[in-house]
């Protein structure tokens, strides 16, 4: 069994020592970690515009497509098997974009959250959450993609300041079947995400995309895990982030498990982090574990770096001012996956929010 | 008429090994419309020259004045100097990844002119500016010199000092790593630039071949940080002929 992820647990309750959660400030986890937190249902995930035909939204119990070891996920299990269903039925190919989002929650207490997303055989559509608002929220996220289906998930977190939100956002994707996740994490005082695909059936795919700036006094922590457990899969993951601000901190993990039936597998992941001042801490980890040879590719790579001088002199060297060269640089930086949402009004959202990021740690 | 003055410039760099003197005292003016070719061996200092007048970081002024019509441009920071009327078109032009061409001429554009050119008339100067350089169309939407060849690089230089109109356009090596055909179609965009705006230019070059479309009005020998010769186009010839051995011996 492999060693990525493990998580095993005294009493359901990490202590920071644990590979998943060394990363992780507990004490900021507002109790859902250790069962302090007090836990209500919610279920604050709604529908932003009317569904189309072959989709459904409904709050219903829910049952599990995955086990897992992670504390929170087991104890939202434990207090609740209610949450909402989204159903994407089989056959509907949706044009245009389905919009959930989540406004004001809880910050007394903490929303413990259920959301089921099934895509039907050879469904094809587009899902959108957008995160904003203040909120405590535990969140278990299981996404079955269907044999042949085509789903593309993308997760905004805007969360207002004081927002902490752990969530397993977990994909099983089916034979011939691909998923794209586009995760963006700019707002929220603690995010905790972990992306995470199995493949179950050949012939699947996967790229997970995602964005993060954290300014001062923000953590934001991204951990993904691509199970390769059945052959001729391929997986693509794409992280980038900036920091800035004292005691900025990011985490990014990427376990990629190619087991010994995962023949004909490719596989590469990649983060990079640009560290726009002093006092921010960036930590990105690729680990891959294979124990098949008989694979396309398997690779991944890690960059963290500051402000390339050459690039702002190449700019400032047409009459750009320092502040608008910067900005130029980390538009361009996130460009290459913020393009990947494809629409353009929230592009241009996350775009400014970043200048904004920019301007708040100043120069 | 705007005169760009260097007296005395020297310029060191920091190394492992301490700092080390690249320019030692260089004395040039040049004058709106007059064409100066600057020659020299490999490592003779001519680009550090170009780079210390924009104001690259890495170059520490330690003595001699540059002047722009009497304003004090050692004193500028890279985009103050751009704003003053210098453009430098690289040897090396830097990839900016994620920044579309379109973009960045446009926010240049914008920065140098203190307002954003009419978006009509802007996308006719640039279509204009990139026919004009045998560019495709689809040039404008790829990022800033990302997968650029060496010829297109070199052309999007130049497409920016027809797009920009400086005072002075210094072009480091321009003619490095060009075919015969890019070199001609660079050389008539500097030539045309000039025609238009009567901008002065410093032309940095190891070879003389650029000389034939661009034709200098002065030619000054560079070797060891300082200039060491200077005569008309002539001495170009005598270079062509003789090449820098006698320069780099003494």
């Amino acid at each position: 069994m492999t060693t990525l992820q493990s998580n095993i647990l005294e009493k359901h309750t990490p202590t920071g020592r644990e590979e998943a959660w060394r990363f992780t400030p507990l004490k900021r986890l507002g109790g859902m970690h250790d069962g302090t937190a007090t836990p209500v249902l919610h279920n604050s995930l709604i529908a932003k515009s009317e569904l189309p035909n072959g989709v459904t939204l409904s709050h219903t119990t829910i049952k599990s497509i995955t086990e897992t070891d992670d504390a929170i996920v087991n104890r939202i299990r434990e207090f609740t098997d209610q949450g909402t269903l989204l159903q994407i039925s089989a056959d509907t190919e949706v044009s245009s974009p389905i919009f959930l989002g989540r406004t004001q929650g809880v910050l007394d207490k903490a929303e413990f959250a259920r959301v089921l997303i099934k895509v039907g055989s050879h469904a094809k559509a587009t899902v959108i959450i957008e995160n904003t608002g203040d909120t405590h929220i535990a969140e278990d996220l299981e996404i079955q993609v269907g044999p042949g289906a085509n789903l593309t998930f993308i997760c905004l977190q805007e969360w207002g300041s004081q927002t902490i939100h752990a969530g397993r956002h977990h994909a099983t994707v089916d034979r011939d079947a691909s998923f794209k996740s586009i995760v963006v994490t700019v707002g929220g005082n603690l995010v905790r995400l972990l992306p995470t695909v199995d493949f179950i059936a050949p012939g699947a795919s996967c790229d997970l995309s995602g964005v993060y700036f954290a300014t001062a006094g923000q953590f934001f922590e991204h951990r993904m895990f691509v199970d390769h457990k059945v052959p001729h899969a391929k997986s693509r993951v794409n992280y980038k982030g900036a920091l800035a601000g004292d005691k900025a901190h990011t985490v990014w993990i990427g376990d990629v498990f190619i087991r010994a039936a995962a023949e004909g597998t490719d596989t590469y992941e990649l983060n990079r982090n640009l560290l726009l001042s002093d006092g921010a801490r960036a930590d990105s980890v690729p680990n891959l574990e294979i124990e098949t040879g008989e694979i396309v590719g398997a690779g991944h790579a890690s960059t963290t770096g500051r402000f390339d001088d050459e690039q702002l002199f190449y700019l400032m060297s047409r009459g750009i001012n320092m502040e608008d060269a910067r900005r130029l640089v980390v538009r361009g930086f996130f460009n290459e996956i913020v393009a990947e949402i494809g629409i353009e009004e929230i592009q241009n959202r996350i775009m400014t929010r970043i200048d904004e990021e920019l301007a708040k740690a100043g120069n | 008429m705007s005169t760009l003055e260097i007296r005395g410039l020297k310029v060191s760099v920091d190394t492992e090994q301490g700092a080390i003197e690249i320019l030692k005292g260089v004395d040039l003016t040049i004058k709106s419309g007059e064409t100066h070719a600057i020659m020299g061996p490999n490592g003779s200092g001519k680009s550090t020259l170009a780079y210390s007048i924009a104001g690259h970081p890495k170059y520490t002024i330690t003595g001699g004045t540059v002047t722009l019509d009497g304003a004090d441009v050692l004193e500028m920071t890279v985009d103050e100097r751009a704003k003053a009327g210098l453009f430098l078109a690289m040897q090396y032009p830097v990839e900016v990844p994620g920044v579309s061409v379109s973009n960045f001429l446009r926010t240049a554009a914008t920065a140098l002119r203190g307002e954003a050119p009419k978006l009509r008339e802007w996308v006719g100067e640039v279509k204009s500016a990139m026919e004009s350089l045998k560019m495709d169309a689809s040039f404008a939407q790829r990022n800033v010199n990302e997968g650029f060849s060496g010829g297109e690089k070199k052309r999007h230089e130049i497409m920016q000092l027809e797009l920009l109109k400086p005072k002075f356009a210094i072009l480091d090596e321009t003619d490095s790593g060009l075919d015969v055909d890019a070199l001609r179609i660079v050389s008539e965009g500097v030539v045309r630039a000039k025609a238009a705006n009567n901008h002065g230019i410093l032309l940095i070059t190891h070879y003389t071949r650029i000389l034939k479309y661009i034709k200098p009005d002065f030619v000054h020998v560079f070797a060891n940080g300082r200039i060491v010769e200077e005569g008309g186009p002539e001495l170009a010839d005598k270079l062509e002929a003789n090449g820098y051995a006698e320069y780099v011996s003494a």
